[in-house]
């Protein structure tokens, strides 16, 4: 994995600490999140302390500190979502995963991220598992859903 | 360039390029302040110091507006009060309300501001914070939910440490300060100085407290209890029970300490004498046999620590002696305990320090002998103010009393350990002596005085100059390795205090203390070493006797055994 980081790392001037942000993008995207590891070698390529990074990256929604789920669940909080309900759609898989947004849960199946609007209004309120839509759902269908994608992974 | 701004209908004189609150200030005019941190720069953003411009009609920061020529401002206008105190009603808001359990209660600026500003009702209610109380190290006591985000501590660590440890984690109504990945303080970059404690203006980072275990143990007749003080501690208690700064109290607290029930008392600095014995033989060994050089002093075991993690590469160049307290601790438990006949597992070890990394050194693996620790329990200076004030005792109307001997006489070179640079100067003493067989004609090095964070001095020992550098305050500890690591310049000896001006304002001492106070803590001590006699370690009698009656010679096989140590990498991330 540290060469994962070291490729990306070489893309940017070392020391410059203005490529921060780009920087934890890149690496969150090839790993699917910050690990300690990824954000001890930023730290010594830009020379600036780990605290520091962890707190810049802690300001923005956009990072992950946990590994991606198996399954990985979008929740849209946009305004028309927002207006339709989200709030107890995402209370719903909080209950039915057990984790909170921007965490995975225990068996690494499922990874919950809370996120500002995909596009899909008219679906609203719509979750996104892998990039697969769920339209117009409910707190009672969340069940449903997130059962289909447990029996996935039993058969 | 100054010119006269109007200050609450009255004119004072401003310089140009300077802040509202730094002319105020020398006009002896006050504004509340809580983000403020004296001559660093200002971050603005605790609102606290907010003063009235009247030109523009605003509310501006003192700290960080500057003035301009013409300018009208009131410092206390119905507005600027009512908007300060809205500012401490909203940190009231999600603050615990548990001042009567809190550690810093009655010596809390929250407390003294809502006081000040009369805030007698909670109009506010905000949802209380809920974050983990971190006992992990320990050092310090990090207790997120009394925060008030000023990030003075940040800034310590950051700024003067050079550690950066904590930042603020989060943003908005989520913010709290913390480490990297929120880990627990005893696995993170924190050297456990405490100056953060020190800066802290609420009870979110205290010392961690050893009080139950010891209390217990001054109670329990089957342990022979013994206390060491440190050379700070007598000039820097007297604060803790409003006497002015500066006033050295040996003797009355030698006597508070044995009312409060302690069998013996000795002092650190016969130890620090004993480090000055060890360290300068040292030195001379590797000057003379070609060792490992600039050799580092080891005596602060914060700056051990950042040593271990940041330069793991220079443990080499580091002493291997070890610290005053952990030398005291491993005499007691065996020439004293010999001399004495008690068992060292029935001796319960206490020292008073004005430092929390203390705490932190009693307890590393290698500070112990057959499973035996040297030091059981480590107290601050503000703690041992909290006992005595416990125990009842008037410290106005004690009588003096002499330390317990031996173990307790000492030099006034040992004393200097105290102050940045007095380490340097009671080894330079020791080494002159040591290498030519003759004393040094002038004792004192004028030039690694002071509270100057980095200090340097050329000693003609013999025919060689010996470079020698003195740093206080981690980070120019690390602007200096740096530059050994450059090969810039070739120093020989390299003394380091974690804490800006040294022990004397270590992270255990009395909090609130000016510049100025501190600076008298310093010059009592070099009053001191004026005044004394025996002002070099190697003329201590009780040093002498115990190297013929039990150590045999500096650098010996005893003293390799019992008081010398080694160091290790640190994996921690950085």
């Amino acid at each position: 994995m540290e060469n994962n980081f070291k490729e990306i790392l070489t893309r940017y001037p070392e020391g410059s600490v203005e490529n921060l942000i780009p920087i934890l993008q890149d690496i969150q995207e090839a790993e699917g999140y910050l690990s300690e590891e990824s954000v001890a070698s930023v730290a010594r390529y830009l020379d600036m302390p780990a605290s520091k990074i962890y707190g810049e990256a802690t300001f923005y929604n956009q990072f992950r500190f946990t590994p991606l789920g198996k399954y990985h669940v979008q929740v849209c909080c946009g305004t028309a979502c927002h207006v339709l309900g989200a709030a107890t759609v995402l209370e719903e898989i909080q209950k039915n995963i057990g984790v909170e947004s921007g965490q995975t849960s225990k068996d690494g199946l499922f990874s919950l991220e809370v996120v500002a609007c995909i596009g899909a209004c008219g679906l609203a309120p719509v979750i996104s598992v892998n990039g697969n839509f769920h339209a117009k759902v409910t707190g009672e269908s969340i069940k449903e859903i997130m059962d289909n994608y447990r029996n996935q992974e039993k058969s | 360039m100054s010119f006269l701004i109007n200050v609450n209908n009255k004119d004072i004189e401003a310089r140009e390029g300077e802040t509202i609150l730094d002319s105020l200030n020398r006009e002896g005019l006050n504004v509340p302040t809580l983000c403020h941190l004296k001559g660093k720069l200002p971050t603005g953003s605790c609102r606290m110091c907010v003063v009235e411009d009247i030109n523009s009609g605003r509310l501006v920061a003192a700290c960080a507006s500057p003035v301009y020529e013409g300018m009208k401002i009131q410092t206390h206008s119905h507005r600027v009060v009512e908007s300060r105190k809205m500012i401490v009603e909203l940190l009231l808001s999600n603050h615990p309300d548990d001042c009567l359990y809190c550690v810093r209660n009655k010596n809390c600026e929250l407390q003294d501001l809502s006081d000040e500003l009369q805030v007698r009702e909670r109009r506010i209610k905000g949802k209380k914070n809920n974050i983990n109380l971190d006992r992990s190290s320990p050092s310090i006591v990090r207790d997120p939910d009394k925060c008030i985000l000023c990030g003075r501590c940040v800034r310590v660590c950051e700024e003067v440490m050079g550690v950066s440890c904590i930042d603020f984690i989060n943003r908005g109504s989520d913010s709290f300060v913390g480490p990297a990945f929120n880990k627990s303080l005893n696995t993170s970059s924190c050297v456990k100085c405490g100056q953060c404690i020190m800066v802290c203006p609420t009870g979110a980072l205290s010392e961690k407290s050893h009080f139950p275990e010891l209390i217990s143990m001054l109670n329990n007749p089957e342990k022979t209890v013994v206390v060491q003080y440190a050379p700070a501690i007598s000039v820097s208690l007297a604060e803790e029970f409003d006497m002015p700064a500066g006033v050295d109290i040996t003797g009355i607290m030698n006597a508070a300490l044995r009312k409060i029930g302690f069998n013996y008392v000795f002092d650190t600095t016969f130890t620090a004498d004993l480090t000055i014995m060890e360290e300068a033989g040292e030195l001379a060994e590797r000057i003379n046999e070609g060792g490992k050089l600039p050799m580092i002093t080891s005596c602060c075991p914060g700056w051990i620590k950042f040593a271990e993690q940041f330069y793991p590469d220079m443990l080499p160049n580091l002493s291997t002696c070890k610290s005053p307290q952990q030398m005291m601790g491993a005499v007691i438990k065996s020439y004293w305990a010999e001399k004495s006949e008690v068992k060292p597992d029935d001796i319960y070890s206490v020292s008073v320090m004005p430092c929390t990394a203390k705490k932190f050194e009693a307890q590393r693996e290698e500070m112990t002998s057959k499973g035996i620790s040297d030091v059981d329990a480590v107290i601050t200076t503000r703690e041992l103010g909290q006992l005595i004030r416990m125990y009842g005792i008037d410290i106005n109307s004690m009588a003096p009393e002499t330390t317990d001997s031996p173990l307790g006489s000492r030099s006034s070179a040992g004393k200097l350990f105290a102050a940045s640079g007095g380490v340097m100067e009671a080894a330079m003493r020791t080494a002159y002596y040591m290498i030519t067989g003759e004393e040094l004609l002038r004792f004192k090095i004028e030039a690694l005085r002071g509270m100057d964070g980095s200090k340097e001095a050329s000693v003609k020992i013999g025919d060689m100059n010996v470079n020698v550098a003195v740093v206080n305050g981690l980070a120019n500890a690390r602007k200096l390795m740096e530059k050994v690591k450059k090969g810039e310049k070739e120093y020989h000896f390299i003394e380091v205090m974690a804490c800006p001006g040294g022990c004397i304002n270590g992270g255990g001492q009395h909090i609130g203390a000016s510049e100025d106070e501190i600076k008298a803590r310093m010059k009592t001590l070099y009053d001191i070493d004026d005044k004394e006699t025996v002002k070099v370690s190697h003329k201590n009698p009780e040093i002498v006797e115990l190297y013929e009656k039990f150590l045999g010679k500096p650098m010996g096989k005893k003293s390799h055994e019992l008081l010398h140590t080694d160091y290790f990498k640190r994996e921690v991330l950085l």
